[in-house]
């Protein structure tokens, strides 16, 4: 006879979670030791209030009902718990804000095996810096603390999740048109993006500058080269890569100018972690300067949320390497 | 050339013209192409295996980039690799087929409401028969798709045809084409960052043929 537990989920036994132990409790410190208190919310929200956040309430897909009949959603990711803490139980408080958390998750498996239902993620919030600052902080931070953790070559991606939208815009592509781009780009289908582009009525220049601009990755030579209505978008970029420079960790950025994030909260710059010892990334994050406006107090933010079982993965995988 | 990229290559129908193509790009395939059941290649950087199986090792990392039909990315859309390229070759239809007398699938879905098919792109097929407003009962076979309608298990079949002579040796005739598949080059979207320039180069240098 068998007990089943639902694909996506996982027990944990001694071994495994000493090793995640340690994992996240030298993240942990690494996170305290720059000023990020640990916080805690309830994993059972009211969807409503989550929604508030994001219409699709990033994604939470597991509903319940309490004893009054008020739908309840698992929290499918902590920006949003925490944009609601910083509206109400730190109304008051002057900016800026640290915080860092380590706690479970809940999303839908919508591309089948392997994928989590359920999966522990460590990360920060910097809210109330603008742009380039805040940005430079938590990646630098974030660096570091997979340092602690154990990796070695990790490496951050870092894009522009409105740069493809504006750009568009920017050339007169009709709205109408602009889902199905998007759609192609953050898939990457770069065969099905040429096609469509082909469609558009354009100059040749700028659908070559559509076609082009997901390929658009690299070190700082990629900002360098970027002209006209890019490079006025990666202005930004390029002051971010200069923080970054000052902190050491510049060689440890690539720009990606198609890079783009599926969840809705985000309104700049947008990150992703890797590590080249594992195939997917280990998390991401990007700047939310909306969020915390939907709740009553419009500040700016960012932040990076990496999941602790992937760096786990990459940890092993490096010490595997004699890294 | 000098590129540590793991290749997955797909054995099977484009097997041939993948090596041909991996030859103009510098990368030597003679071991590969006098050792048939051999599966790694490490001094060339290549791994080879069916088709299918391309995109499993190429999302999961395994492979830093791999070649395999449009039939199987589009079986396997939920797979997060990123397509990077039209090879041009391994020209095929994906096609809605039935037995050449009469109207077996018209006569179904008059008659009963709903149309078997038989297939070995279960995906694709129900996509293809939802969009198009049609309830369809999808039978997965693993082998000759060919025999399913001869035989009365159903009533059409979805399947790839390159030339359409083993369809008209079984009597049966496209009645819907359902979209052209042809090679492709496929990435594993971290590879794509951390080995961008290698990647680049395979790319730039198919793209000028």
């Amino acid at each position: 006879m068998t007990h089943p537990i639902p694909p996506g989920t996982r027990d944990v036994l001694p071994d495994e979670m000493r090793e995640l132990r340690a994992i996240t409790e030298r993240m942990r410190a690494r996170f305290e030791d720059a000023g990020y208190g640990e916080i805690h919310t309830p994993a059972l929200e009211y969807e409503e209030v989550l929604r508030r956040g994001e219409e699709r309430a990033a994604g939470a897909r597991y509903r319940t009902f309490d004893e009054q009949g008020n739908v309840l959603a698992l929290r499918s990711d902590m920006t949003i718990p925490i944009a609601r803490v910083v509206a109400t139980r730190y109304a008051d408080v002057e900016p800026p804000l640290r915080f860092c958390y380590f706690a479970r998750a809940w999303r839908a498996v919508d591309r089948g095996v392997g994928e989590p239902r359920e999966f522990l993620q460590g990360g920060v919030e910097l809210i109330g810096i603008p742009p380039p600052e805040a940005e430079a902080e938590v990646l630098a931070l974030t660096i570091a603390a997979l340092e602690e953790a154990g990796l070695r070559r990790h490496r951050v991606g870092i894009g522009d999740g409105s740069l493809y939208r504006r750009l568009l815009g920017a050339l007169g592509v009709p709205a109408e048109a602009h889902p199905a781009l998007l759609e192609c780009l953050s898939r990457r289908d770069l065969v099905e993006l040429d096609r469509r582009v082909a469609g558009l009525r354009l100059a040749d220049r700028e659908r070559e500058l559509l076609v082009r601009l997901p390929e658009l990755r690299g070190g700082r030579r990629v900002l360098e080269g970027a002209d006209g209505l890019v490079g006025d978008a990666v202005h930004g970029l390029r002051a971010l890569h200069e923080l970054l420079e000052e902190c050491g960790v510049g060689d440890r950025v690539i720009f990606d100018l198609g890079l783009v994030r599926q969840l809705g909260y985000y309104t700049g710059a947008v990150f992703e972690v890797y590590d080249p010892a594992v195939g997917f990334a280990l998390g991401g994050g990007g700047r939310y300067d909306e969020l915390l406006g939907r709740f009553g107090r419009q500040l700016p933010a960012c932040g990076v949320a990496l999941d602790v079982q992937r760096v786990h993965l990459a940890q092993a995988a490096e010490e595997a390497l004699g890294g | 050339m000098d590129s540590d990229l793991a290749i997955a290559v797909p054995r099977g129908t484009i097997f041939g013209e993948t090596l041909d193509l991996l030859d103009r790009l510098g990368i030597d395939t003679s071991e590969v192409r006098s050792n048939e059941r051999k599966l790694l290649f490490p001094k060339a950087g290549i791994v080879t295996m069916r088709p299918s199986d391309v995109p499993t090792y190429v999302e999961h990392g395994s492979a830093d980039i791999g070649i395999t039909g449009k039939d199987v990315l589009l079986e396997q859309s939920q797979r997060d690799v990123y397509e990077l390229l039209d090879l041009g070759y391994g020209h095929c239809r994906m096609v809605v087929a039935a037995r050449e007398s009469g109207d077996p699938i018209g006569d179904a879905l008059r008659r009963l409401g709903r149309v078997r098919i038989a297939t070995k792109y279960p995906r694709v097929a129900a996509a293809h028969f939802a969009e198009t407003g049609r309830q369809a009962e999808i039978v997965e076979v693993k082998g000759s798709v060919e025999l399913a309608p001869l035989t009365g298990l159903v009533d059409g079949i979805v399947d790839l045809t390159a030339t359409g002579r083993t369809l008209a040796e079984n009597r049966l005739r496209v009645v819907e084409e359902i979209g052209v598949c042809t090679a492709r080059l496929i990435a594993n979207p971290v590879a794509h960052k951390l080995k961008a320039d290698q990647i680049d180069r395979i790319v730039e240098r198919i793209r000028a043929g």
